[in-house]
């Protein structure tokens, strides 16, 4: 006779854990839903691991990356999907206001991000604003200069565009092979700084070829995301025009002697911001992850993105950097009064946004550089 | 009315047209359509202009990019069969049957690796801090630039056609009756008299099959300019890639592409007229 009203047999256990084993599975369905899923747009590495898997844990939402490369396969994607495709898209500064134009994206609440935090120069970043109206958030930056084979070139060297006709590098220099980056190096290299590389006159245009084409002996080669790399890496390159620390930063970590600087001319300024997709209902949650992003932990991660490297707009994201890595702080000039720092580039007018061409058409530098390659 | 026969012949041909017809008429058709469209804000649209083909033909980068894609193409031909041509000189008269299927599977194990692949390695061994520089130093030798060059890109072509040509050229020259060539030998015909005139007529068509399909497939490729030329220069397989990167101008893309398949069809049926053509005489 039992003792108890509560007895344990084996066959008892056996069965109990079985059913147990098996409705596992439900009982955690029900205790936690699938994660919302968030598609964004973007260039790579925005939404692997490193960017957003503390978000995702801490919001339950899921990150669907499409991945392009280059604002015109970005637009193209875009115009050749449904509205509501995207929830959020990442994109170069100077393609949101064609996004805007092509009605791709939301107007967004100003409000709700912390502008007073950013550098002043970024505030009222320009083509995100259309009077008051907000269209993108600028959330990471990066500077474009002279890029370069430490055991080739000394810092001296490197500190002017004209580094890339030295002997040392004949044949071993390369170009990422984008038009806007080089051309627009080349233009500031003769002088074309006010306002800017971009906004020349046919006059200038005309040097700005003729320049370009007397660099043709030194080429090596002209290369992709991936052959930028390997080339940099494996020193079939000695020299690199069009890109900067985006590139090199990532190579250094991998103890490569190179390095970037922006020359005595100045540097160009790739910016990437964020936008709301036109149609998403996920305006909430894609809101908290811009400012997630813009937060100083966020910025500590897009600043050391292992994609590759760019620099922060805000204030507190500096601060955030020294105090996490002073090294990397160091490194990417993010430190008030630093050589390379981007905010002291700017108030010296040696720092250029990356831009379209202003009084030539898009085709014509196109054009042109296709010409460059074959010539 | 047709026999049964006919109805037979006409079945047994369909998969073929059909296949023909869904992956290469129907694409071609849409190919040459879609250079008379235009590209409005990153979306092409259905048109009738002939604006692509103006720009295209007119810019003197495309004629640069197609006669170097030319010329390559048939140093890569020409190369590819000269190499071939011993090695399946050998494998058709100098060994065992045995011997022969072996190194025939050999030839064909590289296709069972991507040729992307086989390209970066090539990017391993070229680069002048390479084992291939490295083994030049130790005679005292280089270092020599083999990377983003006009040699880098023959050695990329090469790794992409020298098997097959190898392939045709054996299968053709394996075929040739002996006896012609033993006849020649009883006729007091030298060595150098069999070779140009019993057996490479004898054996003209694989070995100009060989080199047409070098030729076809070194004029298309993307991979070895881009990955071991260094786009230096660009290749008209690289302008249709630089085409579409630049405001997704698909169209006119599809105008360099025409420009290639018109190309590709004026080689293949002057190599077939070649080939299949009756000697005068």
């Amino acid at each position: 006779m039992s003792t108890s009203s509560f007895s344990l047999t084996r066959r008892g256990l056996l069965a109990g854990s079985a059913s147990l084993v098996l409705s596992a599975p439900m009982i955690n369905r029900g205790w936690a839903q699938d994660p919302t899923p968030i598609n964004m747009l973007a260039w790579y590495g925005h939404a692997e691991p490193d960017m957003v898997a503390e978000f995702e844990a801490e919001n339950n939402v899921k990150f669907i990356p499409k991945y392009y490369a280059g604002g015109d396969n970005m637009l193209a994607l875009i115009a050749q999907s449904p509205v509501g495709t995207y929830d959020i898209i990442l994109s170069d500064a100077e393609f949101v206001q064609q996004l805007n134009a092509a009605g791709y994206i939301e107007e967004m609440d100003a409000s709700l991000f912390p502008f007073d935090d950013f550098w002043p120069q970024y505030q009222k970043f320009p083509g995100h604003w259309t009077d008051d109206q907000l269209w993108s958030v600028m959330v990471r930056f990066g500077l474009l200069g002279v890029s370069y084979n430490t055991d080739a070139l000394t810092r001296d060297e490197a500190m002017s565009y004209n580094a890339f006709w030295n002997e040392k590098v004949k044949g071993k220099v390369g170009h990422f092979d984008w038009h806007l980056p080089s051309l627009g190096q080349i233009s500031l290299l003769n002088g074309n700084n006010n306002p800017s590389p971009f906004d020349i006159d046919e006059a200038a245009w005309e040097a700005v070829m003729e320049k370009t084409l007397s660099l043709k002996p030194q080429v090596g080669g002209y290369f992709d995301y991936g052959g930028t790399f390997a080339s940099l890496k494996n020193g079939e390159m000695l020299a690199m025009c069009g890109i900067g620390d985006w590139i090199t930063g990532v190579l250094q970590k991998d103890g490569a002697p190179v390095a970037s600087v922006i020359p005595e001319e100045g540097g160009i300024q790739w910016t990437e911001s964020y936008s709301i997709g036109k149609g998403t209902t996920k305006h909430e949650i894609i809101n908290k992850f811009i400012q997630y992003m813009l937060s100083p932990r966020g910025q500590v991660r897009s600043i050391q993105m292992a994609a590759y490297p760019g620099l922060s707009p805000t204030k507190s994201g500096w601060t955030a950097i020294q105090e996490a890595n002073p090294a990397e702080a160091e490194r990417s000039g993010l430190i008030e009064g630093h050589d390379q720092s981007p905010i002291k580039l700017l108030e010296e007018g040696r720092l250029f946004f990356r831009d379209i061409p202003q009084q030539q058409s898009l085709e014509d530098w196109n054009d042109f550089w296709s010409e460059y390659k074959t010539a | 009315m047709p026999s049964r026969t006919d109805v037979y012949k006409y079945v047994w041909r369909l998969p073929l047209i059909l296949w023909q017809g869904l992956f290469f008429v129907v694409p071609l058709l849409l190919m040459v359509a879609m250079s008379f469209w235009l590209v409005r804000n990153y979306r092409m649209t259905p048109d009738f202009i002939f604006d692509n083909w103006e720009r295209m033909l007119t810019r003197g980068y495309v004629w640069n990019a197609y006669e170097v894609t030319f010329l390559r193409a048939t140093v890569a031909a020409a190369l590819a069969s000269l190499i071939a041509f011993p090695a399946s000189f050998a494998l058709a008269f100098r060994v065992s049957e045995t011997t022969r299927r072996w190194a025939i599977f050999f030839l064909i194990v590289p296709f069972f690796t991507s040729y992307l692949v086989r390209v970066y390695a090539w990017q391993v061994l070229l680069a002048e801090s390479g084992p291939i520089n490295a083994v030049l130093g130790f005679a005292g030798l280089g270092p020599f630039t083999m990377l983003n060059s006009g040699f880098g890109a023959m050695v990329g072509y090469m790794t992409l056609v020298l098997p097959l040509v190898v392939i045709l050229q054996t299968f053709s020259l394996a075929a040739i009756d002996k006896n012609l060539i033993e006849a020649a030998a009883n006729l007091g015909a030298g060595a150098a008299q069999r070779l140009f005139n019993v057996i490479i007529p004898a054996a003209k068509v694989g070995l100009i099959l060989g080199a047409v399909f070098a030729f076809i497939l070194s004029f298309g490729d993307f991979v070895s300019p881009f990955y071991l030329g260094g786009s230096k220069p660009p290749t008209l397989s690289i302008l249709i890639i630089d085409t579409t990167k630049s405001g997704q101008q698909w169209p006119r893309a599809a105008v360099v592409a025409v420009m290639m398949i018109v190309t590709l069809f004026v080689v293949a049926f002057a190599a077939v007229g070649a080939a299949y053509g009756r000697r005068n005489g």
